[in-house]
């Protein structure tokens, strides 16, 4: 009995070895794109397939991705382009990961630029999609100027609570009104930086697209 | 406050109180010697004498785990040579079992062939031809004188010519018989070469016998040498376990590298069955690792299992006892499952050639890349799957060195444990040094801050008729090495016996 004993602790002390040292950290993700199609943001979509390639790449089985379009209303389900929890079988997160990149360059192709910017809607639809998620790191990636300009009959100006999201500017582009008075741009961005901390969000901004894995840290 | 105390003794002269208080400073000591002096020493012996009881309980427990040590190896060393001389046994029934049954039907050839040439050899005897009966008759008849006879003549001519036909008959006759006995000598001769053979085969099986004998004998000396529990025997063990424990060793970290790439293989495609992030409950163990880990612990165990109804390992004697039917029986289920195993393992290995092309395949094409299908792609799934099928058998065979392992280990740390207990004594045998160094130390130093009262003393003794001669001062007498350990040798006695 004593062999018997020594030959199986010494398999479990092997198996728990290995177990240790193969095991990784815990995670899942869930990120949801907001695209501007407002302006000439509607002709920058290639450098957002760049984003959705990105993150297509990274994501792992079981985490999600959603792309969305701000619009004039984007408070609404009829602005989502595509959604998608990946499989946890890595062969059917694959092939998600083809059919969604296909949505996004249909999307890309027929685009056509909005009336207004209803930024506030989209962000608030974007966290309704990733709540129900139940991801433990949740990023809401914004493809806009961040210049918000809403119908006069919404109501936009109110705290959002971003429940730990993580927010993320990217490639905010400087408006014409921006290079007369560079302070309104900066002005714009803290706004936008003070309205998410305070609805216990994180607030960054990237506008190097070569440098998308910051969005992680 | 304590400095003025020491230079205010006097009031404007702080060396002479100084000098003062250190005068009577050295008074009181130099009175006090002696019982301070025995204060130190009493201490430092009663420090010094625990140690060393500690040393002896020490190495009373490296003692006995030194016969504990002897006992297991002893005995380790008889079972493998029982084993040896068993399996030498094993292998003499198999020889007399193989060659030796056939040995009636042998004998009974060897008699078969040896009377056919003895029957042959009787008939191939020369037998000189018996002189015709009538010889003598025409002898005398042709003694007789013809006296110018024709007739007389005629009748010797007649007798003569009759004489040379009977002759060359006789003649033929005797060659005839010698070419029949030629005939039967010839037939005689694969007779000969089939028992010349028959006896080489015998030769040849007796001497591998005899090998074997001589093997045994070797194998039952040493056996007997282990049974005396001779010193030599101790240490060809002790250094054999040594030996088996380093080789072990290295075969366990090889297999732990085989496994390693064992699951490297099986890790991936297991993510397809259980889910890429699928994790062991709360904790972040990957469920597709451990599912990859049950099943390389399941083919090791299937080799422990293999190998030792095999009769190669010896770790389940459960599995040892029982009979040749129910092992061979156990041998065919085991390894009907590690041939199953191998297949999944194939299976997977290919499933994650697979997945790591459609990996590929994805990577490129979200880097807008064109996908393109490598070249001789086939070569290295088919090596995943060759490695996927055989790795299990060659995993196997890790019972062998986990045997040796387990069995030398048990040796390797009883003579790691015995060097610690020693190392411990020795520690312990300088702390007590040392603490008695200090103990003396303290004493020469305390002498020397009297050493001029003490200088004065020893002029006064030397004066002959001296008042201070008689003083009852005896010499502080520090016991040798030998008086301490006898101090204590009744309570180490007490312990031995314990």
């Amino acid at each position: 009995m004593k062999r018997i004993f020594l030959s199986l602790g010494f398999s479990l002390a092997v198996v728990l070895v290995l177990l240790v040292g193969c095991s990784e950290p815990r995670s899942k993700r869930a990120v949801y794109v907001l695209v501007d199609t407002s302006g000439t943001y509607s002709q920058q979509f290639e450098k957002v397939q760049g984003v959705m390639r990105y993150m297509l790449g990274t994501l792992l089985p079981g985490e999600s991705l959603a792309l969305a379009r701000i619009d004039s209303e984007s408070f609404s389900e009829k602005d989502i382009v595509a959604r998608m929890s990946f499989d946890l079988r890595p062969s059917m997160a694959n092939a998600q990961k083809r059919a969604f990149l296909e949505s996004v360059e249909k999307f890309g192709a027929g685009i056509s630029p909005s009336k207004y910017t209803d930024i506030t809607g989209g962000i608030l639809q974007a966290i309704e999609y990733l709540n129900e998620t139940k991801a433990n790191e949740k990023y809401i990636l914004i493809f806009s100027d961040l210049k918000e300009d809403v119908k006069q009959d919404q109501v936009r100006d109110f705290p959002i609570n971003f429940n730990g999201i993580h927010a993320v500017a990217i490639n905010v582009t400087k408006l014409q009104s921006d290079n007369n008075d560079p302070r309104e741009y900066q002005q714009r961005l803290d706004a936008w930086a003070t309205r998410v901390e305070q609805g216990n969000g994180t607030w960054k901004m990237i506008n190097d697209l070569n440098r998308l894995e910051v969005i992680w840290d | 406050m304590t400095f003025e105390l020491w230079t205010s003794l006097i009031a404007g002269q702080p060396a002479l109180s100084i000098l003062v208080w250190v005068s009577g400073l050295i008074v009181v000591m130099y009175v006090a010697r002696q019982p301070v002096h025995q204060i130190i020493l009493t201490l430092v012996r009663s420090v010094r004498n625990t140690l060393r009881l500690m040393a002896q309980s020490v190495m009373l427990a490296e003692k006995q785990l030194r016969n504990r040590n002897r006992e297991v190896l002893l005995a380790q060393g008889q079972e493998h040579a029982e084993r040896s001389i068993e399996r030498e046994f094993q292998r003499v029934e198999t020889l007399v079992n193989r060659d030796l049954s056939g040995y009636p039907s042998l004998q009974r050839d060897l008699k078969e062939q040896i009377t056919r040439i003895d029957e042959d050899y009787t008939q191939s005897g020369e037998v000189p031809p018996k002189p015709p009966e009538w010889l003598k008759a025409i002898d005398a008849v042709a003694k007789i004188p013809d006296n110018g006879s024709s007739v007389v003549g005629k009748i010797l001519s007649d007798i003569h010519n009759t004489l040379r036909k009977s002759l060359l008959k006789s003649t033929q006759e005797y060659r005839r018989a010698n070419r029949e006995r030629h005939v039967l000598l010839k037939k005689m001769m694969p007779y000969w070469r089939s028992l010349t053979n028959s006896l080489n085969s015998v030769e040849k099986k007796i001497t591998g016998l005899e090998q074997r004998a001589a093997i045994i004998d070797s194998q039952m000396q040493t056996y007997e040498e282990i049974r005396q529990q001779a010193d030599f025997s101790e240490r060809l063990l002790s250094s054999s376990s040594m030996t088996q424990f380093f080789i072990s060793g290295l075969a366990l970290c090889l297999a732990l590298v085989g496994m390693y790439v064992n699951f490297q293989l099986v890790a991936l495609p297991m993510e397809e069955m259980v889910g890429a992030s699928s994790y062991l409950g709360s904790s972040s163990i990957r469920a597709s690792d451990v599912a990859a880990l049950f099943i390389i612990s399941v083919e090791v165990i299937l080799g422990l299992f293999l190998m030792e109804s095999v009769g190669v390992t010896r770790l389940f004697p459960i599995i040892n006892l029982l009979d040749d039917n129910k092992r061979k029986a156990i041998f065919w289920i085991m390894l009907t499952f590690l041939f199953v195993f191998a297949g999944i393992e194939a299976s997977l290995a290919y499933m994650r050639d697979m997945l790591a092309a459609d990996r590929e395949a994805l990577s490129q094409l979200l880097t807008g890349a064109d996908v393109t299908e490598p070249a001789l792609r086939w070569i290295p799934s088919v090596g995943q799957m060759v490695m996927g099928f055989t790795l299990p058998f060659v995993l196997a065979f890790v019972a062998i060195p986990l045997e040796s392992f387990i069995y030398s280990f048990r040796t390797v740390s009883g003579l790691f444990a015995v060097w610690l207990l020693h190392m411990l004594v020795v520690l312990i045998r300088f702390v007590g040094s040392v603490i008695y160094g200090i103990g003396r130390t303290l004493i020469n130093a305390y002498d020397l801050v009297i050493f001029i009262p003490l200088k004065l003393e020893n002029s006064l003794k030397r004066k002959p008729n001296s008042v201070l001669k008689e003083s009852s001062e005896e010499p502080i007498e520090i016991k040798n090495e030998t008086e301490l350990s006898e101090d204590n040798s009744s309570y180490i006695d007490e312990l031995k016996e314990k």
